[in-house]
């Protein structure tokens, strides 16, 4: 369960992030939709704690990021925009580290990084160095690591940008079993045709603001419009 | 603490697969100092010996006026050939190092028994050519020396007269206090070798990772920033460690087989030396993994990083380089500098003179609590938000 209310983020001039507030219940994907440059990012690196709100605050699971960052991180799994592993380290080590940081020791991180490997279907390359990985394949690694604690509330920033189709499918159905897991799902995009094929519920953000929210239907009753994306395009120009 | 264990591994492995650190702090680093120390060395000693010994050529213009002085210089391994035909061009492009000029009035006024004078032709700029000019030169004085004493005794005057003052040398260095000059730059060998050990690894710990986008999923751990930061520390003092240790252990074998004896150096650096010098530059090498990684936290990539790292390697050089020219004695004062404190340590210990245990003490606890301090500063600077780029 992540509750956002009033977050504010400022880089010296540019306010990256002016007001926004939604909630992303457990048992759902909750899409946040908005153009490049909306403070999409920025609002998810508030919600995992590598950047400080001006204003505003955010509470995962009831843990405010504020005041109790370590255990807002315990709660969560975060796939950041860039995949980041390490070149010189297997697959398998690369997930076996971040489990080994988040407590686990001995077999339960080697039973817990078979179970992943397993799970999102890396047996194929789990024993080769980073190094040589296609994109496909790092994102699948940087998802295994990011579920290594097995967290109630994952955090996805653009999670299938630049994966060919049948990696995004992939990587789709995972999040679904993740839904049906009972987990709560934040991902941002600015793709409308990837939130409305995966998403519960949406968050349009545009210029730093919470534009509309609810789910698909309702969004399309908001803007009148039976398309989603042409509701998402006159909802934007609306609010511009 | 388990979490800094877990990050000290991780770094420990990932590095040892990393060509570059490993070359640096297994390689370049520990080999660079000893290498290139023995190498100058050989040169010094060579240089040495090849003036003293080997017979000089020299061109003399009108030998036949003087033989009596050829033959003196003969006797003292000057050998006489033929002269050029322009004896100051030939100088001049360095064909010869000199030529030595005999005027064609020279016989006349040495029987005369008034100055008669020769002529050098050389090249004071040509440094090659300085211990053979200053021979020939020495070469001359003596025969004229030795004339004018003949000439007097055969007027009856006692030779004392022409020599009012005669200096005495008397030099007392012993051999081992003179090679400390040279073996003044082992120790900072040692300490290039220590901060190249752990260079590579201070950088990727904070531009490397920045750069690679590993350092945005690692900071969502529930793990607190300064575990983390000095796990990658510890892995960079393990790094620089194990260079600190190759190297000196290179010196300890390498250091024998140079013959500087030869300088009349009396080089007594024995296992056990070897083993106080390690630890005495311990407490140096928080100094240095602190300092790096504070300065390579300020940096945006790993390129910029690499570059100012380069110039961090010479800052501990300053102090032994202000001691060196200032010819500071060590003393307590001087041992809460670091990197200062450890030269004039070691080079006590290669003196083999008894080092007073305050002043080691001293220099481990300044250097010591100088280098927490840089840690704690280093991942002060990693709770900034800015550590992300």
């Amino acid at each position: 369960m992540i509750e956002v209310s009033a977050l504010r983020k400022s880089f010296g001039d540019v306010q990256a992030v002016r007001d926004v507030s939604f909630r992303a219940t457990d048992g759902r994907i909750t899409g946040l939709l908005g153009p490049n440059g909306a403070g999409k990012s920025t609002t998810l690196r508030m919600l995992y704690t590598v950047l400080r709100p001006d204003g505003g605050t955010a509470a995962i699971n009831g843990h405010d990021i504020l005041r109790e960052p370590l255990r807002v991180r315990q709660a969560i799994g975060v796939l950041p925009h860039s995949a980041g592993l390490y070149p010189n380290l297997t697959a398998r080590q690369n997930i076996h580290y971040y489990a080994c940081l988040h407590g686990l020791d001995g077999d339960a991180a080697n039973a817990c990084v078979d179970d992943l490997v397993l799970r999102l279907g890396l047996q194929e390359f789990a024993d080769r160095r980073a190094k040589g990985f296609s994109h496909g394949q790092r994102t699948r690694v940087a998802l295994a690591r990011a579920l290594v604690h097995s967290p109630r509330n994952v955090l996805l920033d653009e999670p299938t940008s630049g994966l060919d189709v049948m990696a995004t499918r992939k990587l789709r159905d995972v999040v679904r079993g993740l839904r049906d897991d009972g987990c709560c799902v934040l991902l941002s995009s600015h793709v409308m045709q990837e939130v409305s094929a995966l998403c519960d519920d949406i968050v349009i953000i545009g210029a730093g603001r919470v534009i509309a929210s609810g789910s698909p239907d309702a969004i399309r009753e908001q803007a009148g419009t039976a398309d989603l994306e042409e509701a998402f395009v006159a909802l934007l120009d609306r609010s511009l | 603490m388990r979490s800094i264990l877990t990050v000290f591994r991780k770094e420990v492995v990932d590095n040892f697969r990393d060509r570059r650190t490993l070359f640096s702090s297994l390689v370049f680093g520990p080999l660079l100092g000893p290498v290139m120390f023995t190498l100058m060395m050989s040169l010094v000693l060579d240089k040495a010996g090849d003036s003293a010994e080997k017979d000089i050529d020299l061109p003399v213009a009108g030998a036949e006026l003087a033989p009596n002085l050829l033959a003196f210089l003969g006797q003292n391994g000057i050998v006489a050939e033929a002269p050029p035909d322009d004896p100051r061009q030939s100088v001049r492009d360095g064909t010869h190092d000199m030529v030595l000029i005999i005027p064609a009035d020279f016989p006349a006024r040495f029987t005369a028994g008034e100055p008669a004078s020769v002529q050098l032709v050389l090249d004071e700029s040509d440094s090659h050519a300085a211990a053979s000019i200053s021979r020939v030169r020495r070469l001359l004085r003596i025969y004229s020396q030795q004339i004018g004493s003949l000439r007097l005794q055969a007027r009856g005057v006692s030779t004392g007269v022409i020599h009012p003052v005669v200096v005495q040398n008397l030099d007392v260095s012993t051999p081992t206090g003179r090679s400390v000059v040279i073996l003044g730059m082992m120790t900072y060998f040692i300490l290039f070798s220590i901060l190249i050990g752990g260079m590579y690894l201070a950088i990727d710990a904070t531009a490397g990772e920045r750069e690679r986008g590993s350092l945005e999923p690692l900071l969502t751990l529930p793990v607190a920033r300064h575990e983390l930061i000095l796990g990658k520390i510890a892995a960079t003092c393990f790094y620089m460690l194990l260079s600190l240790t190759l190297t000196v252990s290179l010196f300890t074998v390498l250091l024998p087989l140079v013959p500087l004896d030869a300088l009349g150096m009396n080089v007594n650096f024995t296992a056990v030396s070897a083993l106080q010098s390690i630890g005495i530059m311990i407490p140096f090498i928080l100094v240095g993994a602190g300092l790096l990684t504070v300065v390579a936290s300020f940096t945006h990539s790993y390129k910029e990083a690499q570059t100012w790292l380069s110039v961090v390697l010479i800052v501990p050089t300053v102090p032994i380089l202000v001691a060196a020219l200032q010819s500071l004695k060590p003393t307590l004062v001087l041992m809460l500098v670091p990197s200062l404190s450890q030269h004039l340590l070691i080079t006590e210990i290669i003196k083999d003179e008894p080092v007073p245990l305050s002043w080691t003490l001293v220099s481990v606890v300044s250097t010591t609590v100088f280098g927490v301090l840089l840690i704690a500063l280093a991942a002060r600077l990693y709770q900034r938000e800015k550590i992300l780029g």
